[in-house]
């Protein structure tokens, strides 16, 4: 009974981080049909700037404090990757609309570019993270089973995130102009609204999501220059599976993906577990080419 | 790129082609004239990649599909000869690598790879029904564009976790190596190794014209036809994933032969040759030399792996920024590669008539 | 259409005499020579030149994922090249390093190795991390008769004629921790790997002695390289109760395992953790914080007391700078360069074969203790130690072996090994 629950959370848990990381994909690939590769790089980049974040607090503020800046790293690895990916944009990405498969090659190569500049800022070993007091240690819910905080904290930071995307994109005039961009660009033009503007904007925030996602990962795994490669074709994947263009989608394969691979890695072994996730999507997409929750459209492509 | 190599008229350019490819086999087949035992071998393992590069732009350049899985097929292929040259060293006996993983005896599926022939032709019959089956289901489900692309991410993770976790029967991380003898040469010896290398070019030589032979065929037409627009395609009549499916299996079948010449040359294979990295590296030098004409891939290729081998140690850190860098120029804006920027200058000079290939970028 | 045909094809004509032109460039040996070379004319002239200086080839990662560890190693052993040649060199001569990026990729590590014997003509190689690299440089140098140094602990299993080995096999590291652990912590083992080849045949060799001396084995695990999530490890961990864990797990799933480990309310004090891959380097990387009272074996660690670490440790400091340490790999690297430097001398020739017949029972004070290099397997003898992490993430020995191990990469010593020998 409790390797059931502990495993029932595990498997809520890695959904969870997987949503985080696929997040910033589902609007950038969702939305936009940009195969955004340097999205491991973004990750990397938030990841970064909360040791960054750390070490300032570190150096220059009373000991006492020390323990927020974890607080604080949140909104600094957001805005830092949203620069980040606001410049790869204009400088890149908008040559590159309509061609996914080009997309997909050119950010590839900004990716090894960036951990290339990563390598060469920070050096190639790991940098240790220091994660704040108040999320050491877990929530007991019975005797042997121990609900590890930093968990508990990520799947709040996604339903957080989810939430504010929600509003943000269906809610706001912003979102209205996003969405009304992403389904009819020429019409949309002719409307007046600044598609380059928003367009920009989008990419921005995706990349601002990828920035988030990379400081929660200092949380849990190794912060180094490769830190994004670990967990660019998960993310893919997920929102493969979920149907692109659909946050629903998003969620469902997120929780799918994460459920099974605890599964599959209880019942064998790691290895064999992360292969028979893989076959189950790679078959699941012969069966639902489109992914879970299609986007209904009588266009051909 | 419509030419039509069926129509025999001596044009001066038809000429001069002839004898720029004429030349360039004799290059080739003289270069063991001029070149170090050890610098023959890299040029070897180049044009064993030029290979692999013609049978991904068949598939990218004229077809329109872009596969990050070709490390798959070129693995498989270097696994069987590896398989073989592994048992020739050690005799019939389980290789080493078995021994330290517990295994004692050698698995059944091992043995018929004591046999030269049974490998070569494994080699290239692995790959190519392994594409056949994925792209039977693939293309009939109508799985196309970046989908596939992904799918076939997906497919290089499958391969290399089982390559690694079956260490009793793949060698594990390790990979295959240590040989002695092919057919009974030694495989070190400089006699050896140059006639590896005519081999090579004997095989890229037939590789290459018969690409040609097929991009200038009926279904070459058809394969551009689908990369143009492949709902079109179907409308007049024509089922695209049978064109599809057949192009991906004759093009992992290219990357099976390529792969079994690397691992004569370069004496190991292991999983990482058939990881993501190496996989988006063939698309690079397709990318850089020119998708959609087969010389630029194949030089692409060439040129590639001899700058990174040249420049990778005197500036490890630069050479991957280089890299990168050449990557995102090159997709972004020359999504002809070099040889299609040199063409394009040149021709854009000399006639400025409407150019209906040059314009188009291939479908994506 | 036709036109930009010829032109296509001009560019190959340029392009394939140029790489020619590149392939030929380097080399000063032309066709009628082609036959003449042997191993022997290779060797006898290799290494050292007129102008007094003898060439020898360093070979590690530089780009990659393997570069975070074997950069350090380079340091190391190009600190050692710098030292010897302030004290004059080798024969009189002066060393010269030649770099070469095995790129952390094994056939890279073959091609350069071809090409640092072959066309550099070095002396000898300094090189390798992974049993991969080694296993993919080792036909190149026994078909070339060239002569690698490899610096860092493995599965053992082997033994090259054209290879010394400077880090541990499994008798000077995991064979006695094991004992130990099942002398000082408990009989239950649980063994945690990477997937790959030193895990696996470490393991192998633990399972049977496990067996031979009493020890019970309650579980066996290996992740994929880079696995980052352990949470369901970690489950069937607690389920499994095991005294000991025995960690293999290269790299940063490291990281990610032991902070999670300690997430999950598992301290070193309820469970007893030994790492194989995690020394000094590594710590910076983790966070002392989650590693605080675990353990490790090596055979040395920058506190390790002996006088020739003291001025090594304060040498590498100064020349790399303060925030850095010394590690195990690091240490072997630079006894590396030490010990061929003093074949060298005895053998008043950097020949290979000659240097190999003079190495034989060779002795140096390297800064793990005296160290002496075994004729017979070319591995060398060496002190195994249990360290545990403390807080400033340096290690405090808890218990070494008093004197230097002799190698015995085969086992042949242990009767319960004999299931394992190779079967070639």
């Amino acid at each position: 009974m409790e390797v059931f629950l502990l495993q029932l959370f595990n498997g809520l848990s890695i959904s969870s981080i997987l949503l985080l990381v696929a997040l910033g994909l589902a609007i950038t690939f969702g939305l936009m049909k940009v195969i955004n590769m340097a999205h491991g790089e973004l990750i990397m980049i938030g990841a970064y700037s909360t040791y960054l974040t750390q070490n300032l607090f570190q150096d220059y503020l009373p000991k006492s404090l020390f323990d927020w800046y974890f607080v604080l790293a949140v909104p600094v690895s957001f805005v830092i990757a949203f620069i980040f990916g606001l410049i790869l944009e204009i400088s890149l990405i908008r040559f590159l609309y309509g061609r996914p498969l080009d997309s997909l090659l050119a950010t590839w190569g900004v990716g090894l570019v960036l951990q290339q500049l990563a390598r060469s800022i920070f050096g190639a070993p790991n940098v240790a993270v220091t994660s704040p007091a108040w999320l050491n240690g877990g929530m007991k819910i019975m005797d042997g089973t121990l609900l590890p905080y930093k968990r508990i904290f990520i799947i709040a930071l996604v339903i957080a995130c989810l939430v504010s995307m929600y509003f943000y994109i269906y809610r706001s005039h912003e979102g209205r102009r996003m969405r009304a961009v992403m389904q009819n660009r020429d019409m949309a033009s002719c409307l007046g609204v600044s598609t380059r503007r928003v367009d920009a904007m989008t990419f921005a925030i995706g990349s601002g999501i990828a920035g988030i996602a990379g400081c929660a990962l200092t949380l849990l795994g190794p912060i180094g220059p490769s830190l994004g490669t670990y967990y660019i074709v998960d993310a893919f994947m997920v929102v493969v599976l979920g149907g692109v263009g659909k946050l629903v989608g998003t969620v469902l394969g997120a929780t799918g993906i994460g459920m099974f691979n605890t599964l599959f890695e209880y019942w064998t072994n790691a290895s064999l577990g992360k292969v028979l996730v893989f076959v189950c999507i790679v078959a699941f997409l012969q069966w639902k080419p489109m992914g879970l929750v299609a986007m209904r459209s009588r266009s051909l492509d | 790129m419509l030419m039509r190599i069926q129509m025999k008229k001596f044009t001066p350019q038809r000429i001069w082609i002839l004898i720029a490819y004429t030349a360039a086999a004799a290059a080739l087949f003289s270069a063991p004239l001029f070149v170090s035992d050890f610098r023959l071998n890299l040029l070897a393992k180049f044009l064993a990649f030029a290979i692999v590069a013609l049978g991904l732009d068949l598939i990218w350049g004229f077809t329109g599909i872009l596969s990050l899985g070709h490390g798959i097929f070129f693995g498989l292929g270097a696994y069987a000869m590896a398989m073989y040259l592994k048992l020739a060293a050690s005799g019939g006996k389980p290789p080493d690598f078995m021994g330290w993983s517990g295994l004692k005896e050698l698995p059944l599926f091992w043995q018929p790879f004591q046999n030269f022939w049974f490998a070569v032709a494994m080699g290239i019959a692995i790959p190519a029904f392994l594409a056949l089956v994925l792209g039977y289901f693939t293309f009939r489900n109508r799985i196309r564009g970046v989908y596939f692309t992904i799918l076939t991410q997906a497919l290089v993770i499958i391969t290399t976790t089982l390559l690694i976790g079956q260490q009793a029967f793949t060698g594990g991380t390790n990979g295959i190596t240590g040989y002695s003898t092919v057919l009974g040469y030694s495989i070190g010896s400089p006699e050896t190794k140059r006639v590896l290398y005519y081999v090579t070019v004997a095989a890229l030589i037939a590789i290459f014209i018969f690409c040609r032979y097929v991009i200038g065929s009926r279904f070459g037409k058809v394969l551009r036809a689908i990369r143009d627009g492949e709902n079109r395609v179907r409308f007049i009549g024509y089922n695209p994933a049978i064109y599809q499916m057949v192009v991906f299996t004759i093009s992992a079948g290219i990357a099976g032969v390529a792969g079994m010449l690397f691992v004569l040359h370069v004496g190991i294979i292991s999983p990482s040759m058939l990881g993501i990295v190496p996989s988006i590296e063939m698309v690079l030098w397709v990318a850089i030399g020119g998708r959609g004409t087969l010389v630029g891939a194949a030089l692409g290729a060439i040129l590639m792996n001899w700058a990174k081998s040249e420049f990778s140690t005197a500036y490890p850190q630069g050479w991957l920024f280089f890299m990168g860098l050449l990557f995102v120029v090159v997709v972004v804006f020359l999504p002809k590669g070099v040889a299609g920027l040199i063409g394009q200058i040149k021709f854009r000079r000399k006639r400025r008539e409407p150019n209906h290939e040059g314009v188009r970028n291939p479908a994506v | 259409m036709k036109k930009r045909m010829f032109y296509q094809f001009s560019l190959l004509l340029v392009a394939v005499t140029i790489v020619l032109a590149g392939c030929g460039g380097n080399n000063n040996k032309t066709a009628s020579t082609n036959g003449e070379t042997d191993k022997a004319t290779n060797t006898a002239n290799s290494g050292s030149n007129a102008e007094g200086e003898i060439k020898v080839g360093i070979l590690h990662s530089q780009s990659g994922t393997m570069a975070i560890s074997e950069v350090s190693v380079i340091d190391a052993e190009m600190m050692a090249i710098d030292e010897i040649n302030a004290a004059g060199g080798v024969l009189g001569k002066k060393i010269v390093p030649v770099l070469e990026d095995g790129a952390s990729d094994w056939p890279t590590f073959a091609e350069k190795a071809r090409k640092l014997i072959s066309e550099d003509k070095v002396a000898t190689v300094f090189g390798g991390w992974t049993s991969a690299s080694r296993k993919a440089m080792k036909p190149v140098f026994e078909e070339l008769n060239g002569l690698l140094w490899y610096p860092v602990q493995y599965e053992g299993l082997e033994s090259s004629p054209n290879i010394f080995y400077t880090g541990a096999t499994t008798n000077q590291q995991i064979v006695p921790s094991v004992s130990w652990l099942l002398e000082n912590r408990g009989k239950k083992f649980y063994l945690l790997g990477s997937d790959y080849v030193f895990p696996r045949t470490a393991n192998l060799v633990i399972k049977e002695q496990l067996k031979a001396e009493g020890g019970e084995l309650v579980g066996e695990e290996y992740t994929p390289l880079g696995h980052t999530d352990y949470s369901t490890l970690i489950s069937k961990i607690k389920e499994a109760k095991p005294d000991v864990v025995y960690n293999t797990l290269n790299g940063d799933s490291n990281v990610a395992f032991f902070k999670q480990l300690k997430d999950a309310g598992i301290t070193a004090k309820d469970l007893t953790t030994l790492s194989v891959s995690v020394a000094e380097e590594e710590i910076r990387g983790i966070g002392v914080d989650v590693l605080e009272g675990h353990l490790a074996a090596w055979n040395y660690y920058q506190t390790t007391d002996t006088p020739a670490n003291k001025t090594f440790v304060e040498n590498y400091k100064k020349k790399y700078g303060d925030e850095r340490v010394t590690a195990d790999p690091i240490e072997a690297g630079y006894t590396a360069v030490y010990l061929w430097a003093a074949a060298v001398e005895k053998a008043g020739s950097v020949e290979v074969d000659k240097v190999k017949e003079a190495a034989k029972e060779l002795e140096w004070d390297a800064p793990e203790g005296k160290v002496k290099i075994d004729g017979a397997t070319q591995h060398i003898y060496k002190t195994v130690r249990i360290g545990e992490v403390q807080a400033d993430g340096q290690f405090k020995e808890l218990w070494n072996s008093g004197e230097a191990v002799k190698p015995d990469p085969y086992l042949k010593g242990y009767d319960w090994a004999a299931s394992i020998q190779p079967t070639e």
